[in-house]
């Protein structure tokens, strides 16, 4: 009886020290990243992005040929070490590495671009419908409805027919379509947080519709944008490469992965290289965006673990 | 310290829900007022109406809701008010402190961003200074390792500790109405116990009055001055602390008091008021309680009997037609 309370004491006291060592604020976030980093396939995925995006960036600069200059002697070239075409080159004798790296340059720009102003339109509107819910919402939602029903493919065509073909024009026609989907998202979302404890507590505390928005709803928003956004990137890369194939992305003599795979496709049997670079490095790159984003899912679903 | 003018009053408040089943009255003819520094406790059943009437008060009622009557802060009716007129009054001259803290504070945020939050909405803080004022908070509050806490996630702290970060957010503004929904519910009773202490500490250094949502009859009898016991919508006893358990008037009071479990008591038997609370779309003509009361007669299914003063007792009010009688 004299001896328990003493042990008692040390033992509590080291358990207390243990648990000093790693309690600074560590968000769902936070969490959720360390799950991330557990997951092989998706850290596998990340570095292959990372790899693809340095060389797309600097690749071209470090390349002896340009990606619109011809090479005199060198037309219709399989892949060869001695000739420095490590790809083998088009019709015109241009270097199908240089012009693959162009492309994935291309393409990831405007994956990027598309997908932030998906991002940013599709979480404001969905937020917004979301969190007023009624009649603003039916009808905000409505017109949703009837971007869907659009065909989008016709809604790209006609800005290009407006505008003029200009590859700014091009990130902004997917991004505005693709942020369709997002709103549908967050305003779900918004749905169910908005009957949460929490933000009655907000409203409780005096804060303005706009405020609850942009300081409680959003920050909890933030798991599943991340992964949709992630997810999202494959489809405006294939948008834009259908778009491209049917002549209404970048142009010639700049292209991108989606051109020059139609490019290929014309010549596969007599070309074959011309298809098979550009479509692999397209390949990887959706493959390690997919892997990233159900890594992601993953990590973010605290149900998983 | 239950004297002076009162700073707040309800009067003829009703709530009612629209339903696909029809209208429900959560709320009936309710009245009620505080001086400054008071604290009441609100006491009845599940579905009596003491949270809906509260909610009403702050404005968050469901969208099917509807609140008359008036509801008097200072002189302004809360219930006419637009929301963004509203909002210069919740959070700062009135504060509410929920039932569960597991679900109350924001998961996203930190403990800091959420408790300096009001402090730079409704008094334009800086930001530095608003964090300097809820470290201070915490502290007084008796939150260990207050500094630590304060850079932490909701879901690193215990359930008491939450709680008490509920009540410094609240206690931030040093609203003049702090109304706690059922504060202790979620917690268990050791937690309690120090809840309870904090908020009768609270009370007497900021003189908030203090309107306390609870079923539990122990946490009446330690912290109100004044009770008010509903039951289906109605105020049905409405009576200083002391004299409400010494001497209860109405009927479903005594059995409120012995439905509860006393320690000091001889028996081990516990009485259970018989019946179900009525369904409040349907509810009994006359006095609501009438089917499980003891004491009833044919009268009491005339009318709803009024909420009149006790002959002989100061700020005393009962509805009922046999009150103070014997069983």
């Amino acid at each position: 009886m004299s001896l328990l309370p003493d042990n008692r004491g040390a033992v509590a006291d080291a358990y207390d020290a243990s648990l000093d060592d790693d309690v600074s604020g560590r968000s769902l976030t936070q969490d959720a990243l360390r799950r991330f980093r557990r997951n092989r396939a998706a850290m596998g995925a990340v570095f292959m992005l990372v790899a693809l995006v340095i060389a797309a960036a600097i690749g071209p600069s470090l390349l002896p040929f340009n990606y619109e200059d011809l090479d005199w002697s060198a037309f219709r070239q399989p892949p060869s070490l001695s000739t420095g075409h490590y790809f083998g080159t088009d019709q015109n004798g241009r270097d199908i590495l240089a012009r693959t790296l162009i492309g994935t340059r291309i393409s990831l720009i405007v994956a990027l671009v598309a997908t932030a102003v998906s991002v940013v339109i599709g979480v404001c509107y969905g937020a917004v419908a979301g969190y007023l819910g009624g009649r603003i919402d039916a009808a905000m939602m409505r017109f949703v409805d009837i971007m869907y029903a659009l065909p989008y493919i016709l809604f790209v065509i006609l800005l290009m027919v407006i505008f003029g073909r200009n590859i700014v024009l091009l990130f902004v026609g997917i991004g505005a379509v693709e942020w369709l989907t997002m709103a549908r998202i967050v305003r779900g979302q918004t749905l169910s947080l908005r009957e949460r404890e929490f933000i009655e507590a907000a409203r409780a505390s005096g804060l303005k519709p706009t405020q609850i928005i942009v300081r409680h709803i959003i920050p909890n928003l933030i798991g599943p944008v991340v992964i949709f956004a992630t997810l999202t990137v494959p489809e405006v890369v294939i948008t834009e490469s259908f778009l491209s194939y049917l002549g209404f992305g970048v142009q010639e003599p700049l292209t991108s992965l989606g051109t020059l795979i139609a490019e290929g496709t014309d010549v596969i049997s007599v070309l074959p290289w011309m298809l098979w670079f550009p479509a692999s490095f397209l390949v990887a790159m959706l493959l390690s965006l997919s892997f990233i984003g159900d890594g992601l899912r993953d990590a973010f679903d605290p149900k998983d673990y | 310290m239950a004297n002076g003018t009162p700073i707040f009053a309800i009067e003829d408040l009703t709530v009612r829900f629209a339903t696909p089943e029809g209208e429900v009255s959560a709320v009936n003819g309710m009245s009620l007022s505080l001086t400054a520094g008071e604290s009441l406790a609100i006491v009845g059943e599940s579905g009596a109406g003491k949270t809906q009437a509260f909610l009403a008060v702050m404005g968050l009622l469901a969208s099917n809701g509807r609140a008359t009557g008036r509801a008097m802060l200072d002189g302004a009716d809360l219930l006419a008010m637009p929301p963004h007129e509203l909002d210069k009054y919740r959070g700062k001259d009135i504060a509410m402190v929920f039932q569960d803290p597991m679900t109350a504070l924001n998961p996203a945020l930190r403990i800091s961003r959420q408790l300096t939050e009001p402090l730079e909405v409704h008094q334009g803080y800086t930001h530095a200074d608003a964090e300097k004022r809820a470290l201070a908070m915490l502290k007084t509050l008796d939150i260990p390792d207050a500094e630590k806490r304060f850079s932490q996630y909701p879901h690193q702290l215990s359930g008491g500790m939450r709680q008490r970060v509920m009540i410094a957010m609240a206690l931030l503004c040093q609203p003049k109405l702090l109304i706690a929904d059922e504060p202790t519910t979620a917690l268990d009773v050791t937690i309690q116990a120090q809840i309870l202490e904090l908020f009768a500490d609270m009370k007497a250094r900021f003189d908030t009055a203090l309107v306390m949502i609870t079923h539990d009859l122990g946490i009446v009898a330690g912290l109100a001055d004044r009770v008010v016991v509903m039951y289906a919508g109605r105020i049905v006893e409405d009576a200083p602390v002391d004299a409400l358990f010494e001497d209860p008037q109405h009927p479903y009071t005594r059995a409120l008091l012995g439905s509860t479990p006393r320690f000091d008591a001889e028996t081990s038997e516990l009485h259970a008021i018989v019946g179900q609370p009525p369904n409040l779309q349907r509810l009994p003509p006359g006095c609501a309680f009438h089917p499980r009361c003891p004491l009833a007669i044919a009268e009491c299914t005339a009318a709803v009997p009024p909420l009149t003063p006790v002959a002989g007792q100061e700020r005393r009010m009962v509805a009922c037609i046999r009150a103070g009688e014997a069983a």
